[in-house]
C-alpha cells in the first residue's frame, strides 16, 4: 500500500512538470523586464544601437551569455577566489581522510552497473564538456561542468574495482589552476590589468569569440571536476 | 497560472524541507534534500535564471546526494 501510494505521488510530480513545461517561454523569445533589456542592450564602446546575437562584432566583452560576461570576465578576481575556496575545501577533505588503500568490496560488482557505465560515461563527459566549452554561449560554464565531469567518475569509481585517478586528478588540478594564473598575469603584462581581456572578442554568438572567457572556463571546468573528482577518491578510500 | 504553480512548488519545497529534518533514517534526509534541490531547479528555470539551475542541478541534486552517501557509508552506516 504504501509503495503504491508513493509510486502514485511520483507520477502525479511527474506529469505535473511535463505539464508545466510549455509555460516556459519558447527560446530566445522571453518577455524580458526593463532591467534586462536595458543591461543587454548597453553598448560600451558608444557606438549606440542594440546589440544583434550573431552581427555585432568587436564589443567590450562578446559574450553572449550575460551571467557568464560578468563572473569571468568583468569579476574575475572573485571567480579566482571561489576556486581556491574549493582548493581548499577539497585540501581539508584530503587532510581529513588520509587513507591510503583503496575499499575492496573482493566481489564484482553488479552487471547492469559495469555494463550500463561503458554507455553512459562518454554521453556524461561529453555533456560536461560542451557545458563548460560553450560557457560564454548557453546557460552553464565551468563549475556545473566539472561538477557533472565529477560525477562521471564516481561512477567509474563505483564499477571498477582497480580504477584510481588520484596522481592525474592532482596533476590536472594543478596545471590548470596555474594557467588560470597565468593567463591573469598575461593581462597584466599586455594591458596593465589583472585578468583584462586582452585577445580579440570576435562576433557575438561565435564558439571562438569573447576573447579569454572560453579559455578561462576551460581551465576551470577542469580544476573543479579534478578537485570534485579528488573528494569523491578520497571518500572512496578506506580511513 | 505561473504564480499558482510557484506556491506550489513552494509548499512541496517546505514539506520535504521539514521532512529531510524530521526523519528518523538519514538516508532519508539525503533524500528529502536532493527532491527540495531539484524543486528548486524548477523554481529557477520558471523564473529565467537557467545558469543557476544548471549548476543547482548538477551541484545539488547531483554530487552533493552522491557525497553524503558516502560520507554516511564512511562513518559505519545508520545508527542510532
Amino acid at each position: 500500500m504504501r509503495r503504491f501510494l508513493s509510486a502514485l505521488i511520483v507520477l502525479g510530480l511527474i506529469m505535473f512538470f511535463i505539464s508545466t513545461l510549455p509555460l516556459i517561454p519558447e527560446f530566445g523569445k522571453a518577455s524580458l523586464s526593463k532591467v534586462s533589456r536595458a543591461f543587454i542592450d548597453k553598448d560600451v564602446n558608444g557606438n549606440g544601437g542594440n546589440i544583434q546575437y550573431g552581427v555585432s562584432k568587436d564589443l567590450e566583452n562578446g559574450a553572449a551569455n550575460v551571467v557568464t560576461s560578468i563572473v569571468v570576465d568583468y569579476r574575475s578576481f572573485d571567480t579566482l577566489g571561489e576556486v581556491t575556496v574549493l582548493f581548499t575545501s577539497a585540501l581539508g577533505v584530503g587532510i581529513i581522510l588520509s587513507g591510503y588503500k583503496r575499499k575492496k568490496f573482493g566481489r564484482e560488482p553488479n552487471f547492469i552497473l559495469r555494463v550500463s557505465v561503458g554507455i553512459l560515461l562518454p554521453l556524461i563527459l561529453l555533456f560536461g564538456a560542451y557545458v563548460f566549452i560553450h560557457g560564454h554561449l548557453t546557460p552553464g560554464g565551468g563549475f556545473p561542468g566539472g561538477t557533472i565531469i565529477a560525477a562521471g567518475i564516481l561512477l567509474l569509481y563505483l564499477s571498477n574495482e582497480e580504477f584510481d585517478l588520484s596522481k592525474t586528478v592532482k596533476f590536472v588540478e594543478g596545471i590548470s589552476g596555474s594557467l588560470y594564473v597565468i593567463v591573469g598575469l598575461l593581462g597584466l603584462a599586455v594591458s596593465g590589468v589583472f585578468l583584462i581581456n586582452f585577445l580579440p572578442t570576435g562576433v557575438v554568438g561565435n564558439l571562438f569569440s569573447s576573447g579569454i572567457v572560453p579559455i578561462i572556463y576551460i581551465l576551470i571546468g577542469f580544476k573543479v571536476g579534478a578537485e570534485l573528482s579528488g573528494i569523491v577518491a578520497e571518500l572512496h578510500r578506506e580511513g | 497560472m505561473i504564480n499558482v504553480i510557484i506556491i506550489f512548488i513552494g509548499i512541496l519545497m517546505a514539506i520535504s524541507a521539514i521532512f529531510a529534518v524530521e526523519s528518523k533514517k538519514i538516508i532519508d534526509s539525503f533524500i528529502a534534500l536532493s527532491l527540495m534541490s531539484l524543486l528548486s531547479v524548477f523554481l529557477f528555470v520558471i523564473m529565467k535564471a537557467p545558469d543557476v539551475a544548471i549548476t543547482e542541478a548538477s551541484v545539488g541534486a547531483g554530487l552533493t546526494t552522491a557525497v553524503l552517501v558516502l560520507a554516511l557509508r564512511k562513518i559505519g552506516g545508520d545508527k542510532e
